[in-house]
């Protein structure tokens, strides 16, 4: 086992230089100049213009730059922001935790929904249950999220009133403390349903065809055979298995999980990275865009090393070569 | 020769023509499962009839997407303007039936854009193997790596918005999931007796793989095009509610939504919002449905 996630570590490297060569390749072949925002100020002397381009190294050739950019990286130095002037890794550790709210937030509430739907859909295939919980995970996979955040801002927000459309807490309001906890929940109440909810289809659908067929193993059949009561059958020993390949698909989600964040950020004003990042990208502001799509691969990697990891450990039957 | 060896066969078998209409081919099969599938004929009747009014839409509508009238600007649906007029007073109704060839189109031409990437690469790897398959397979991993919504806004926003890199970023980004799928078939199939035989026939590689072993894909590359269209024009409709797909005033379903920004369309003028966003939810789960029903058609033993 440990030399297994040894040789998987390893294999990691060469796909992450090689993340990091296109990413760099397709900032530096992007038209535009990511300081021309400052350059714009009249105060400027061409000098200082000389000193800038050269204090973010924008004036020495292409490859010298990837291998400043990755040995910083290395130490942990994502660069610099041009438009926040701050450390990217500082920015993205500020708006990190608010992101992982929105996005574990959202997976347990998908895993909540998906899991029991998905179960029960196998146990009585074809009933009515059957149908309502596959069509309710179609339209989960369908509908546009932002379409979805749309129609819930405007029915529970706008119409009924009872929820906030935008932030993470109340603006110029300090609560006290139990009433700042609620504060925020409200305000985390419809992105996560969102969230939840259209990614609540794939993991239903995933549930139930797995579990459909585990049940239809022999073991299962074994299991009945001796008595067992059909719960414990179903939840017992069918169940941990067809669990499984669901926790190879949430190491996997982990990347998918931050894409669709990204958009609900955006429409719910919610100040975590996807906001950050689509600001920078308006604002072109490169090295912030780079180092945050770097971090996002990176997760992305992690996720599925975990994913990977993870299905060895539980599934005693995967070959470790 | 031939002709007479043909000949002899019909003396022989006097029912042969009767027989033939016994034995179906591969791809007849599938569609008489295809017609029993209630849900995909629904899906596929649908994507016809949108295609139909997108493909139609000039001569199904008496208004020009683009003709502006200041004089009857945001009106709600009416005899003249069934569903009502927007922000410029041009005819919603016929945007949205403009909108449907431009989501249509990028789906289709981003999902070709993959297919063609996905298949070339998959099939080589499979087929060569080794240290091919191996840097093929490597490129796929890096390529999977990015985090699709976040590098598709960073790579249309450096590029530019416009309806051609919305399609070349979906159908540059999405590769790998074909090439893994082609590849995976093409190492098992390279394997069987079938492909022994044409080894020993002496054709060239390139026969090989388009005669013998792509069209044996076929079945799964086909179902994951279906899909992959679906999430195609989903990621077009982000990227244009985002305003980074297709600039307007070319219309789209995604940057007709944009509208909606705006809390008082939000509030009062539902159609200018909820068509747009039905038309994408509609096609999306038409294409999912088919897609579904192209699975269980084309693999019996998937079918649960």
């Amino acid at each position: 086992m440990g030399k297994y996630i040894i040789r998987r570590l390893i294999q990691q490297i060469p796909i992450l230089i090689g993340v990091s060569i296109l990413l760099f390749t397709i900032f530096h072949f992007a038209p535009g100049n990511p300081l021309a925002s400052l350059f714009s100020d009249p105060n400027m002397t061409p000098e200082q213009i000389q000193q800038l381009q050269e204090a973010y190294g924008f004036d020495r050739p292409a490859y010298e730059q990837y291998f400043d950019w990755l040995t910083n990286m290395l130490r942990g130095n994502f660069g610099r922001s041009i438009q926040l002037r701050q450390p990217v890794s500082v920015l993205i550790q500020e708006r990190m935790w608010t992101t992982f709210q929105l996005a574990f937030g959202s997976l347990f509430l998908s895993l909540l929904i998906a899991i029991p739907i998905g179960v029960i859909s196998a146990t009585k295939q074809y009933s009515i249950f059957d149908y309502a919980g596959t069509i309710f995970a179609l339209m989960g996979i369908s509908i546009p999220s932002f379409f979805f955040a749309l129609l819930m801002i405007r029915f529970f927000g706008i119409h009924l009133k009872w929820l906030p459309i935008s932030g993470a807490q109340s603006p110029g309001i300090i609560y006290a403390f139990p009433y700042n906890i609620i504060d925020r929940a409200r305000h985390m109440i419809l992105p996560l349903a969102v969230l939840g909810l259209t990614g609540a289809g794939s993991l239903m659908r995933y549930t139930r065809s797995s579990m459909l067929e585990v049940i239809r193993q022999d073991y299962i059949r074994t299991a009945r055979a001796k008595g067992l009561k059909e719960k414990v059958v179903i939840y017992k020993h069918a169940l941990r298995n067809a669990l499984i390949p669901v926790i190879t698909l949430l190491g996997f989600s982990l990347p998918t999980l931050f894409s669709g964040a990204v958009i609900i950020e955006i429409m719910f004003v919610w100040p975590g990275m996807g906001r950050m990042q689509f600001n920078s990208v308006i604002q072109r502001d490169y090295p912030l865009l780079l180092g945050i799509n770097m971090f996002l691969a990176l997760l992305t990697l992690t996720g599925n090393l975990l994913a990977d990891i993870s299905y060895a450990f539980v599934d005693p039957r995967i070959r470790y070569d | 020769m031939i002709k007479e060896d043909k000949k002899k066969k019909q003396q022989v078998d006097p029912n042969a023509g009767a027989k033939k209409e016994d034995v179906m081919g591969p791809w007849k099969i599938i569609w008489k499962r295809l017609l029993k599938n209630k849900l995909a004929m629904v899906g596929l009747a649908t994507i016809i009839v949108v295609a139909l009014l997108a493909i139609f839409a000039p001569y199904l509508t008496p208004h020009s997407p683009s003709a502006v009238n200041m004089a009857k600007t945001n009106a709600a649906p009416d005899n003249v303007n069934l569903l009502g007029t927007d922000d410029l007073g041009r005819d919603y109704l016929t945007r949205l039936f403009y909108g449907g060839r431009i989501s249509l189109t990028v789906g289709l031409v981003s999902t070709s854009i993959r297919l063609l990437i996905g298949v070339t690469l998959g099939g080589i790897a499979g087929f060569y193997g080794k240290r091919v398959d191996n840097f093929i397979m490597r490129l796929a991993d890096i390529f999977s790596c990015f985090p699709f919504l976040p590098i598709a806004i960073t790579v249309v926003a450096l590029l530019g918005p416009s309806i051609y890199n919305v399609m070349l970023v979906i159908g540059l980004l999405g590769w790998p999931g074909i090439a893994r799928i082609v590849r995976g078939e093409i190492l098992s199939l390279r394997e069987r007796e079938f492909m022994e035989a044409a080894t020993a026939l002496g054709i060239s590689d390139f026969r090989k793989i388009m005669k013998h072993l792509l069209p044996n894909t076929m079945a799964s590359i086909i179902v994951s095009a279906t899909i992959g269209i679906a999430a195609a024009i989903l990621t077009e409709s982000a990227l244009s509610y985002l305003g980074l797909g297709v600039a307007p005033p070319t219309p789209t379903w995604g940057n007709m939504l944009r509208s909606a920004e705006n809390q008082f369309t939000l509030r009062f003028r539902w159609w200018l919002w909820i068509p747009p966003g039905l038309a994408i939810f509609i096609v999306v789960i038409s294409l999912n449905l088919l897609g579904d029903g192209l699975r269980d058609a084309l693999d019996p033993r998937l079918k649960q």
